[in-house]
């Protein structure tokens, strides 16, 4: 049996997990946007990305003022306490990354003033990966799913690696083709936005780790 | 760890980095089974209370905390018809043990009851009540030493020294709590048992109590019965959680309260438990 007040309670963590779940959604489609919209050279899109930008940072100040309503009034333990923790700071990352996809529209509408990408830089599949990552991320939060989540942060380093090859690459074409230099930066500037954009979905997924575990792993790579 | 049936030691888990330091057993209880008449209270309760800490004892009505507090100092004896056996052993001697001196068992293990019960006395021979019964002091100056200094600790002599002789009964409910405190404080026990002490207070004066609780344990083993989990979570460094008579789980009190091991024990603290 459970008593009326925890149904309230659970009612409440419902509310705030939908809450968190539509700004990951949010954050999802503002760097799916962004990117298309840098690919596919969409000045279009990449506008709607940062008009919407706003909508993102209302998100984030509900899912503050739903956790502190729970901490205040129903002082959440154990799982509760986890989950409200792991939601709360959660939601600054999804915001942020919603930020930096916000950067990216910036230079896809800098960009298609430019002439059009070369090909083999790689700043797409960068694109999809960090994508992929975050849904996934944001399925192993869903499913307060620990083993998932570790996979999640291994992927990080695939990120990286292409970081660093994409970083290589453009700064090998600033010194052969000079007149290209403005676009290369601020194709780095992009592919460091994914870079830190992969960084806080490997955050977000040790936050999944601390609320289904209790394990914390941050910091702790070795032991992931 | 942590299942009913072991022996629980309380555990240092590398996620609470807060309780650095192992404390031996002030008190020991293996395999305790109390009864009530045919009506088993107390089932294989074994649990450590390490000293100069705060245990809480936690769980719903009639889960056999407060009877389980109650058999630290032999309080269960005073029942009719009740049994017990296993033992508890208090700096390795068995409180149950034949020949086991209670009297003096009570004045090392002192008890602090859910309401406040003054002596229809001054606030003063309410605090010197133990003393002179026990013989505990030479001489006047020496009975009023330790009177000021029971209260001291209690953290009430700056609210009464001034009215020593006035009748303890006009005092608010927190200062007649922390006078029953003072008054349990007086023979200097070594270990002191409380039973919900703030349940009756205002915040205010719950506040009081535990402050008092927190500064009490530089000196004192402490085993507190409550009801207000909150209040388990700020006193205490190690909280028991009690369900129909077993001890379902013992750990670090921020563990309990983040990450508890056993799943009633979750349900519990949660609130998702009938």
């Amino acid at each position: 049996m459970t008593t009326q007040v925890h149904r309230h309670l659970d009612e409440e963590l419902d509310l705030l997990r939908d809450t968190v779940l539509r700004l990951g959604g949010e954050a999802e489609a503002a760097l799916r946007h962004a990117m298309h919209a840098l690919v596919d050279r969409d000045v279009a899109v990449a506008r709607e990305v940062l008009e919407h930008d706003d909508a993102v940072d209302a998100l984030e100040v509900e899912v503050d003022r739903q956790c502190i309503d729970i901490f205040v009034l129903r002082q959440p333990a154990a799982r509760d306490l986890r989950f409200v923790m792991s939601v709360a700071k959660t939601a600054p990352l999804l915001e942020r990354i919603a930020d930096h996809a916000c950067n990216i529209a910036r230079s896809a509408i800098d960009l298609a003033q430019e002439p059009e990408l070369k090909d083999h830089i790689r700043i797409g599949e960068m694109g999809e990966i960090a994508s992929s990552m975050l849904a996934a991320a944001l399925d192993a939060f869903t499913k307060s799913d620990a083993n998932a989540a570790r996979e999640i942060i291994k992927r990080d380093a695939e990120i990286n690696d292409l970081y660093n090859d994409i970083f290589s690459e453009l700064i090998g074409m600033m010194v052969t083709e000079p007149a290209t230099a403005t676009r290369d930066a601020r194709l780095l500037l992009v592919a460091k936005h994914l870079e830190r954009i992969g960084d806080y979905v490997t955050d977000i997924s040790e936050l999944t780790v601390y609320m289904a575990e209790a394990a914390i792993i941050k910091h702790q790579r070795g032991n992931v | 760890m942590s299942t009913p049936t072991a022996k629980m030691t309380p555990k240092f888990d590398i996620r609470n980095n807060s309780v650095s330091e192992r404390r031996p057993a002030k008190i020991s209880v293996n395999d305790l089974n109390f009864y009530y008449g045919r009506n088993q209270a107390l089932h294989d309760i074994s649990l450590e209370l390490p000293e100069r800490m705060v245990t809480a004892f936690i769980g719903p009505s009639g889960c056999g905390k407060t009877t389980f507090l109650r058999t630290l100092n032999r309080m269960n004896d005073v029942i009719p018809g009740t049994r017990v056996d296993g033992e508890v052993l208090i700096d390795g001697e068995n409180i149950y043990a034949s020949g086991a001196d209670v009297v003096d068992l009570r004045r090392k293990v002192g008890m602090v009851f859910q309401k406040s019960n003054p002596f229809p006395k001054s606030i003063f021979d309410n605090v010197a009540y133990g003393l002179r019964i026990n013989g505990l002091t030479r001489n006047r100056a020496g009975l009023a030493e330790r009177v000021e200094e029971a209260l001291t600790n209690a953290a009430l002599w700056s609210e009464v020294k001034d009215r020593l002789n006035s009748s303890a009964l006009g005092l608010s409910g927190g200062q007649q709590q922390r006078l029953c405190i003072a008054r349990a404080l007086a023979i200097r026990p070594e270990v002191i048992l409380m039973d919900e002490p703030a349940s009756a207070l205002d915040p205010i004066a719950t506040s009081k109590i535990e402050e008092l609780i927190f500064d009490l344990k530089k000196q004192y083993t402490i085993a507190i019965v409550t009801h207000n989990m909150q209040q388990a979570a700020r006193v205490s460094d190690f909280t028991a959680f009690f369900l129909l008579g077993k001890l379902i789980e013992v750990n670090t009190t921020e563990t309990m309260f983040t990450a508890p091991e056993q799943k009633l024990t979750e349900d519990y603290i949660t609130g998702r438990f009938g």
